[in-house]
């Protein structure tokens, strides 16, 4: 703290050029080593999904029954050519897996995009208009809100019957309201600002000033919360693949795949251990990735 | 103080109102005739649908089929069970307190440790101590449940046979439920060792549900905490050479308490839903695991009248907590 009081005359010196944003931003993200790891993780997952074709070492649809329950290659009766083992039909746990990375980050990025998109336009609309408008979307949203999550996407689901694009569709309702409350805040404290003001007199209109001028500068906290809201994502959808919900077998949807093994736990523990501590390394990786957002695009918050 | 009262329950008019009619739209996204839906897979002969038809309303326009179905819901008529022909409230009102039971040991469970990890951890900031808190905090947060418990299962029933795998006590025991609650009526009862039974069946399902709360309630306590610490008064304590113990635990949690009560009010929410998996895992007999079944048995009254008692439950809860928090908290209530 006191260093950057001592700094700041030389920074606000006219010769002295400030720091690009982006390198300003990196300054701050990476000095917090949890975000930073977060951020490698989520890299090294995003390769493992897109290269699966050529790193999985077999299918993984293929069964063989001859080779079921295959034990991890360093425990007795393991082999290297499976080496997380074999599920009870003989599919390689690994190659699952590897699969299971493109379904699990595809269902994030839906989700998330489903909602941001809807939640900043009914977030700028209900900023914008306030009055009925406002009044009706935000009790929605709190109505949404008050519900526990998980029970309302698995209520719709059940509706709407199981199946990845319905549970996606589901989860992406339930997270909604963050992202209306935080747009609708946003817009809020930004239009009583003068450049809002300044673009409304020189007849800027209402689209513009909702598109162009406003969300460019409400975009950090969503941005955030698209970090956060992967994880929640990701972590709902599979608890919905668990319950038999969301991806149907035999998609190697990762929450699916600990549906199929919960019989065999007491058996073969591979078959339990692995699907869940991937999601967990993601899940977590995308929170430590967004806490480190958070703190980087927010340096007021804890600095 | 009144007033703060009257428009807080108030508020919980509209959010009533939202509730039941989501559930009332709902069931109607099924596909199909809704009184086919709601009769199940044996049909109806005609006379009877025409007869249901009339009683629900639906030869009348959506909005008096709404009317009906409140009036029916403020009644307390829920529908029946397909499966089992039961009223909803009444099978609610059977397997509700073996979740409360369960949430309630999670939230104690997950406040014993929560708390002064928390408090520790702010007090040791930056300390190995802290860091360990904090990271273990943001593991519990992400965690899959699901996994969790069957990983808990794996150790503790499989390789060490120390717990039982599923259900709230061992079959051998038959146990008259009086408060519903089986801590405290093994404890009536005169059955030797049901009551050790039932809490070696509670352990993993506590651990597994306390775990997300418990990562929240430490996060919370401990910014919370740095926050209080920073204040003016707590330095005057210290200059007037109070002891350090006296400081936090008199002065800074009092004050620390306040946004961690919030949380915990929050944490109802989050406790049914993992409720709902908890159950499912360990075979525990409350609403979330009859609330799935119904899902697979297409029993849809069960999923609909389930989730509206529910949803219902949280929004009470939360009010409590609303009401709670200003009387705690002075600032709220004359705000308003």
């Amino acid at each position: 703290m006191t260093a950057e009081t001592m700094e700041a005359p030389a920074v606000a010196a006219p010769t002295a050029t400030p720091p690009h944003p982006l390198r300003e931003f990196w300054g701050y993200f990476s000095a917090n080593h949890g975000a930073v790891a977060g951020l490698v993780i989520i890299i090294a997952v995003v390769l493992v999904a897109l290269l699966a074709d050529v790193i999985a070492p077999h299918s993984p649809y293929v069964t063989d029954t001859s080779i079921a329950l295959k034990p991890p290659f360093w425990q007795e009766g393991g082999s290297i050519a499976y080496p997380l083992g074999t599920d009870p039909i003989g599919r390689d746990i690994l190659s699952r897996l590897i699969y299971g990375a493109r379904l699990s980050l595809l269902i994030g990025l839906v989700v998330v995009a489903i909602s941001i998109v809807a939640g900043t336009v009914l977030g700028l609309v209900a900023g914008f208009f306030r009055g009925l408008t406002e009044i009706f979307i935000m009790r929605l949203m709190d109505i949404i809100l008050t519900l526990p999550s998980l029970l309302l996407a698995i209520v719709i689901v059940a509706v709407l019957g199981p199946g990845l694009m319905n549970s996606m569709l589901a989860v992406a309702l339930v997270i909604l309201p963050h992202y209306v409350r935080l747009a609708r805040a946003a817009v809020i404290t930004e239009t009583s600002k003068d450049y809002v003001t300044a673009a409304r007199v020189s007849g800027a209109g209402t689209t513009r000033l909702m598109f162009r001028e406003v969300l460019p500068n409400c975009t950090a906290p969503l941005i955030v919360q698209a970090s956060l809201g992967i994880s929640t994502a990701i972590l709902d959808a599979a608890a919905l693949g668990f319950l038999g919900l969301g991806a149907q077998p035999p998609s190697p949807e990762w929450g699916t795949m600990l549906a199929d093994a919960r019989e065999f736990v007491l058996r073969a523990w591979w078959v339990v251990t692995f699907p869940g501590l991937a999601i967990l390394i993601t899940v977590l990786a995308f929170n430590l990735l967004g806490d480190g957002l958070r703190d980087a695009l927010d340096p007021k918050l804890k600095r | 103080m009144l007033r703060f009262i009257l428009t807080r329950v108030s508020l919980i008019i509209p959010t009533f109102l939202g509730i039941t009619l989501l559930a009332f739209f709902l069931i109607r996204l099924v596909p199909g005739d809704p009184i086919e839906t709601l009769a199940g897979e044996r049909g109806i002969d005609p006379a009877r649908h025409e007869q249901l038809r009339k009683e629900y309303g639906f030869d009348q326009p959506v909005i008096v089929q709404y009317g009906i179905y409140l009036s029916r819901v403020l009644q307390g008529d829920l529908g029946k069970s397909m499966i089992t022909q039961e009223p909803v409230l009444t099978e609610f009102s059977a397997l509700f307190p073996a979740t409360v039971e369960l949430a309630l040991c999670a939230i104690v469970f997950a406040l014993l440790i929560g708390l002064p990890a928390g408090m520790l951890a702010a007090i040791r900031r930056n300390s190995i101590f802290d860091h360990g808190v904090m990271g273990v905090s943001l593991t519990g947060y992400s965690m899959p449940i699901f996994w969790w418990g069957l990983i808990l299962i794996l150790i503790f029933s499989v390789q060490l046979d120390l717990t039982p795998v599923s259900g709230r006590i061992d079959v051998l025991y038959y146990i008259e439920p009086t408060t519903g609650f089986l801590l405290i009526d093994t404890l009536l009862s005169d059955e030797e060792g049901a009551f050790w039974s039932a809490v070696k069946h509670l352990i993993l399902p506590t651990i597994v549900l306390g775990t997300v709360p418990l990562a929240v309630i430490a996060r919370m306590t401990r910014s919370a905490m740095l926050e209080v610490l920073g204040e003016d008064y707590i330095r005057t304590a210290k200059a007037k050479g109070l002891s350090r113990f006296r400081i936090v635990a008199l002065h800074a949690l009092r004050n620390a308490l306040i946004p961690v009560v919030t949380v915990i009010g929050l944490q109802v929410g989050v406790l049914f839903t993992g409720a709902i998996l908890t159950e499912t895992i360990f075979s525990w007999p409350g609403v979330g695991k009859w609330l799935i079944d119904a899902i697979f048995r297409r029993d849809y009254p069960v999923l609909q009248g389930g989730a509206l008692l529910l949803g219902i439950v949280v929004m009470a809860v939360n009010l409590l907590v609303d009401l709670t928090y200003g009387l705690i908290n002075p600032r709220i209530r004359h705000n308003r």
